[in-house]
């Protein structure tokens, strides 16, 4: 029946979560809790060795950054078809081969694209 | 698990398009002069080309299917996309965005529609529709510097990943129904099981609707459209009024006349609203348009309504007179933008229609292949636009929906407004600004083929409709 | 029993977690909730017998993409959602669409009757491994769309490139 599966198998998964979180909000409450609260100006200013912060803490991001990014995400994507495809390599034969041979070859051209056009050099 | 390669020969067209894409993206890293990766763009395209008449089948199941009806469209594609190479060769110079990709992207634009146009299931319809449409977002932000371009693909990304999320979840809908996203599977299912009064199954059509009215931008999902035409690279605004529009009748007329063909009545009335109001909108909006892009945009998106009227009637003669249709629109609107892209030069941008002000005084020669293909778009004889219109209404009457066509006239009269319009400025005004013409031989190319092909299917217009018959047969 | 539960904690997690990605102020805020959003989508999965597919939301969504969401983020270096009032104005229309398409998707659905499933039965696939039937239908049946993904990634490495480098190499 559909509907009606539960993977118990990721209950320690579920554990572990829980207990993570309960000891990561724990500490966090146990510390309010206790702890004494005397804020003065030094106190509260975010540490910069000593010095006093000047400007913005968020700067602007390169836009190469974006690009390498994108790259990753899209060879990411590639590298997991082939994780299925190792799995049931022996299964299917040599026709799995050819076509996953297809598929690098077509990202092989955009890789090369990219390795030309200067996409993974910082300028 | 014995596994044999499924055969391969009625996918030779995608196959070697597909080859000959990575071979221009790669020629780009070693070619410097652009021009030389245009010429060579479209030499491929036109051998490719030779491959359509080979054999046709069904293959990989039923997912990719190549007939008459899929051979047609992929025509238009070919057609489409070797025009707007042409027109874009010195135009792409002189915006100062020529680089080599712009020629791949293209191809690989057209390799989604050809996927599209052969789509025998949901999920390769739904993936070739994604490759078209990445390849044309990316297009039309191609003039990465100029603001509107960038708002351009901005829009028509962020509408067009909408749509395909109403495209997804209408087809989760149908394989929820249904247990498959095979179209001829669905419509045996639908029959079958006698889902025809099932509210969830009019639900998804009506978000398939959605996603395919976007695509061809039939209203309400023609918001896009305008701003989007306006922004692209002139060249990019031809290639995408005709290629992803016509793929998206493609994947309309099979989708909805084999998955859907025993709910012809429910999605004919869904459809019928439509048509009236992007013919309305389309129409009514575009008389009030001073740039002649957006203008192009709203007569783009009226077209897209008479077109429907193809759909509508639910039978070959008017799934063929639909495919004639697209055809001749291809020609003329490229046809059109081919001149428009001509009054664009360095520092002179020419997409106001008081640019067209005594252009008959200045360059009559130009004038003259605009008032064909305006004439052309009104639907005025001895023009292929008429001809193209003639069979819609005709195969819409016979089908009897003759009040559609009533109004589908009245609409067309107001277009003769906006585009004859344009030929009164260029001939009964005296010229205000000198218009300097961008010429080049190859958009002189286009503007031949384009010409010859109004007035040829103009003059002698059924050969083509008859080709069109023919391809539609055994659909 | 117990998985309705699950799935009614998850349906309204996910719903509320949505909610509160695109109502945030601070973008950075949104994309944090967004990571929480990826992990419950994940258990989702889990619950639909899908492990493979949990695992690459893990590993793509909450690995990748959201990076390239942070990333983006940062480019723009905006602090404070703006507030143009031409936009904010469509509110209540936006609102009273999207509450008449809930309805009305609300109500076709309760006709909804479910096909009949399939061979890949729960016990068929804990017996084989989500993968590896995952596999063996992406890699025969499912071999043409595997293929256009290529293309598509393809095009997306071309059109990051083109729409983001800084000086496009001719």
């Amino acid at each position: 029946m559909p509907g009606t599966y539960i993977p118990s198998e990721y209950l320690p998964v579920l554990i572990f979560i829980i207990i993570a979180t309960a000891f990561g909000f724990g500490a966090l409450i146990i510390g309010t809790v206790f702890r004494l609260k005397k804020p003065y100006y030094e106190k509260l200013l975010p540490y910069e060795s000593g010095i006093d912060p000047k400007g913005e803490p968020r700067t602007r991001f390169a836009v190469r950054f974006y690009i390498i990014a994108m790259l990753f995400v899209v060879f990411d994507v590639e590298a997991i078809f082939i994780y299925p495809w190792a799995i049931v390599f022996d299964k299917i034969g040599i026709f799995a081969f050819i076509e996953m041979v297809l598929f690098i070859v077509i990202l092989l051209v955009g890789y090369i694209y990219a390795w030309k056009k200067e996409a993974f050099q910082w300028d | 698990m014995n596994f044999q390669l499924p055969d391969l020969t009625p996918m030779i067209p995608e196959l070697s398009m597909t080859a000959f894409a990575l071979m221009v993206l790669l020629l780009d890293l070693l070619i410097k002069k652009k021009e030389v990766v245009a010429l060579i763009s479209i030499a491929g395209v036109a051998l490719v080309s030779l491959t359509l008449f080979g054999p046709s089948g069904t293959t990989f199941g039923t997912m990719f299917i190549s007939d008459g009806y899929s051979t047609f469209f992929k025509i238009i594609f070919f057609v489409n996309v070797i025009l707007s190479i042409l027109i874009s060769i010195k135009y792409i110079a002189v915006e100062k965005i020529n680089y080599g990709e712009y020629y791949s992207l293209m191809l690989f634009s057209t390799i989604g529609m050809m996927i599209m146009a052969s789509a025998g299931d949901l999920i390769v319809l739904y993936l070739g529709l994604e490759l078209m449409a990445l390849s044309t977002y990316v297009l039309a932000g191609f003039n990465r510097h100029d603001i509107k371009s960038n708002e351009a693909a901005l829009k028509y990304f962020l509408l067009g990943a909408f749509s395909s999320a109403f495209l997804l979840y209408g087809i989760s809908i149908i394989y929820g129904l249904t247990g498959t996203t095979d179209l001829r599977a669905i419509a045996s299912f639908i029959s079958a099981r006698d889902l025809t009064d099932n509210f969830s199954l009019l639900l998804s059509i009506i978000f398939l609707t959605v996603a395919f009215g976007f695509k061809i931008a039939a209203a309400p999902f023609h918001m896009w459209a305008p701003d989007v035409y306006e922004g692209a690279p002139t060249s990019i605004t031809a290639f995408m009024s005709v290629g992803p529009k016509a793929a998206g009748f493609a994947v309309l007329g099979r989708v909805f006349m084999i998955a859907f063909a025993s709910v012809k009545a429910d999605w004919a009335a869904i459809l019928i609203p439509i048509a009236i109001l992007t013919m309305a909108i389309g129409n009514i909006v575009a008389l009030s348009q001073t740039n002649i892009k957006r203008m192009l945009a709203y007569s783009s998106i009226a077209h897209a309504g008479y077109a429907l009227l193809g759909i509508i009637t639910a039978n070959n003669e008017g799934l063929a007179s639909m495919m004639n249709y697209l055809m001749i629109y291809a020609f003329m609107n490229i046809g059109a933008f081919a001149v428009i892209i001509m009054l664009r030069s360095e520092g002179f941008k020419g997409d106001s229609i008081y640019d067209y002000e005594g252009l008959s005084k200045t360059h009559p020669l130009a004038a003259v292949l605009m008032l064909i293909f305006m004439f052309s778009l009104t639907g005025i004889p001895p023009t292929a636009g008429f001809i193209g219109k003639l069979y819609l209404f005709v195969s819409a009457i016979n089908a009897g929906y003759t009040w559609l066509v009533v109004v589908a006239v009245i609409f067309s009269a107001i277009s003769a407004y906006f585009y004859l319009r344009i030929i009164m400025y260029m001939y009964m005004r005296e010229p205000k600004t000198t218009v300097t013409l961008t010429t080049s031989f190859s958009n002189g190319i286009a503007l031949g083929i384009t010409t010859a092909a109004v007035l040829l299917i103009g003059i002698l217009p059924s050969y083509l409709l008859d080709l069109a018959k023919a391809a539609i047969k055994g659909f | 029993m117990i998985q309705q539960l699950f799935f009614i904690y998850f349906a309204f997690a996910i719903t509320g977690l949505s909610l509160l990605v695109v109502t945030r102020k601070n973008p950075v805020h949104s994309v944090l909730w967004m990571l929480l959003l990826f992990f419950h989508i994940a258990s989702l999965y889990l619950f639909l017998n899908a492990e493979f597919m949990a695992a690459i939301q893990v590993i793509v969504y909450a690995g990748g993409i959201l990076v390239l969401f942070l990333f983006v983020v940062l480019l723009m270096n905006i602090r404070e959602e703006l507030r143009i009032g031409k936009y904010i104005g469509a509110g209540p229309t936006g609102f009273t669409f999207a509450a008449a398409l809930l309805v009305v998707v609300f109500m076709s659905l309760r006709s909804f009757v479910a096909a009949p499933p399939g061979i890949y039965s729960i016990d068929l696939i804990k017996k084989e491994t989500h993968t590896m039937v995952l596999g063996k239908l992406m890699y025969t049946e499912f071999l043409y769309p595997f293929e256009i993904t290529s293309l598509i990634l393809l095009v997306a490495i071309i059109g990051a490139i083109v729409l983001a480098k800084r000086r496009l190499k001719t």
